[in-house]
């Protein structure tokens, strides 16, 4: 698979403490790649990095580069509301906005100039079908997305998301809240997602990393330690380090 | 360490419970290979009747193979331990199985002792080195030692070789003697149950590289 996204010698630093330390990875398109390692390892810096959420906040330094699709996301020339576009996040907690589920998935297609609502019903439609939940709330959709339970919730960000027609989603510990059956629905969606997305996840929970990712990226204190396939990381690991965080001997 | 003091300690009893395991399947051999020598029935008998114990071992270890990969979900080396336990219980079983058939067959011999049979002596002989074969492949996948392993497997041409040379001396004792077919027969079948059980320690030698490195005959399983 073709490099969708490169960090090449990334340094990122939150005023004097350094969270990122030359990160070199090449995430392949149309694969699901899982960034693991322990909390404050830099896995989710490192994810927010790839569609600029660090730059709101305060005293982050960025050096090295970030490559989508070949070019590096912090030149001056690009948009970023573009980048944002063309890379989707879904975050630990579901967010849906206080309107109807209609509304929540029309926003970002609004936003970007869309009017026609023929044009809108379309995307709606398309965009929960490709989250897997248009079929459980089709006769809903100008109620309240706040009705909706935690995992259909957190569909309905993969939704919102999709809505917009990004190359890439990121996720970040995006079904940490779930119970086992959402989750499960969730990583389903992942796989089929995985057909016409990149898909980036960063999760605690090793056996979802297992399941789920064809390659893995561990991190540790800013490091990227070790990459590679899934199989390959979780049974014969080169790095230690890495045998010792996955086999839960710390973290 | 600290993080996993249950968990280790498992794997330290699968350990445990394999090196026993391993240690009857080599002791049940040893012993039939003293009644085959002695044409003793009565300890023959004894490594039949013990062949259950090597068997409700294998059964102990597949459930504390699979309750580890249960509740723990084992990866990296820790995978590898389970998964190569699952693989090699099953031969240490067959060594038990085959070491209680040589046994059933001692009652069989008969007349046939050492001094006036030299087929029989040659095959005690090619069971002592299956049997070392046995001990020193259990050492190696204790120790996770694959030079240790690599010398088991080179061994194994020890045992092959014997198993010709006596094929060939019943062959001849049979056309000089076909009266003698029976205990020829007999005879025959111990040192093919001999040579399987040196095979099932290279099956078990076969592993040590497996745990340490997750090559399998210098294949990557993943």
């Amino acid at each position: 698979m073709p490099t969708i996204i490169e960090a090449k010698n990334l340094d990122l630093w939150y005023g004097q403490k350094q969270a990122l330390k030359k990160i070199n990875l090449e995430i392949p398109e149309r694969q699901i790649t899982a960034l693991i390692g322990p909390s404050g390892c830099g896995k989710s810096t490192f994810l927010r990095t790839i569609d600029r959420m660090n730059d709101l906040v305060p005293g982050v330094r960025v050096e090295g580069q970030m490559l989508y699709a070949g070019e590096d996301v912090y030149s001056p020339s690009v948009d970023v509301t573009w980048l944002r576009r063309k890379i989707g996040m879904v975050f630990q907690k579901a967010n849906p906005f206080p309107m109807s589920i209609y509304d929540n998935i029309a926003y970002g297609p609004r936003i970007h100039g869309t009017r026609k609502k023929s044009e809108l019903d379309e995307i709606v439609e398309k965009s929960l079908r490709g989250a897997a939940l248009w079929d459980e709330v089709k006769d809903r959709l100008k109620k309240s997305a706040m009705g909706l339970s935690g995992g259909q919730q957190q569909r309905l960000c993969i939704a919102r998301a999709l809505a917009v027609q990004p190359d890439v989603l990121l996720m970040d510990e995006s079904t940490s809240a779930l119970d086992p059956g959402s989750t499960m629905r969730i990583e389903e969606l992942m796989r089929e997602l995985k057909k016409d997305y990149t898909v980036v996840i960063v999760t605690h929970n090793m056996q979802q990393a297992a399941r789920i990712s064809d390659r893995t990226a561990f991190f540790l204190l800013g490091e990227m330690v070790e990459v590679g396939p899934t199989d390959k990381i979780f049974s014969t690991p080169e790095d230690k380090r890495t045998e010792d965080y996955i086999s839960g001997r710390f973290g | 360490m600290s993080n996993r003091k249950y968990y280790d300690s498992e794997l330290e009893a699968l350990n445990t419970a394999l090196i026993e395991m391993g240690q009857a399947a080599a002791d049940a051999v040893e012993n039939a290979l003293q009644a085959l020598c002695a044409v003793d029935t009565a300890a023959a008998a004894e490594v039949v009747k013990g062949d259950t114990r090597i068997n409700h071992m294998e059964r102990d270890i597949e459930h504390r193979c699979m309750t580890l990969l249960l509740r723990q979900q084992p990866v990296a080396s820790d995978l590898r331990q389970v998964t190569a336990a699952l693989k090699v219980i099953t031969d240490l079983e067959r060594i038990g199985d085959h070491a209680a058939d040589i046994a059933e067959i001692v009652p069989h011999l008969g007349r046939m002792n050492q001094s006036s049979e030299p087929a029989l002596n040659e095959a005690v002989q090619m069971g002592r080195n299956a049997h070392q074969m046995i001990l020193n492949a259990l050492d190696a996948f204790v120790r996770q030692d694959e030079a240790a392993a690599r010398e088991v497997i080179a061994s194994d041409d020890v045992v092959d070789d014997a198993f010709d040379a006596i094929k060939r001396m019943l062959g001849q004792k049979l056309a000089h003697d076909p009266d003698e077919v029976d205990s020829v027969m007999d005879l025959l079948i111990v040192i093919k149950y001999l040579e399987r059980i040196a095979d099932h320690s290279v099956n078990l030698a076969e592993w040590v590289q497996f745990v340490r490195t997750g090559k399998y005959k210098n294949e990557d399983i993943f």
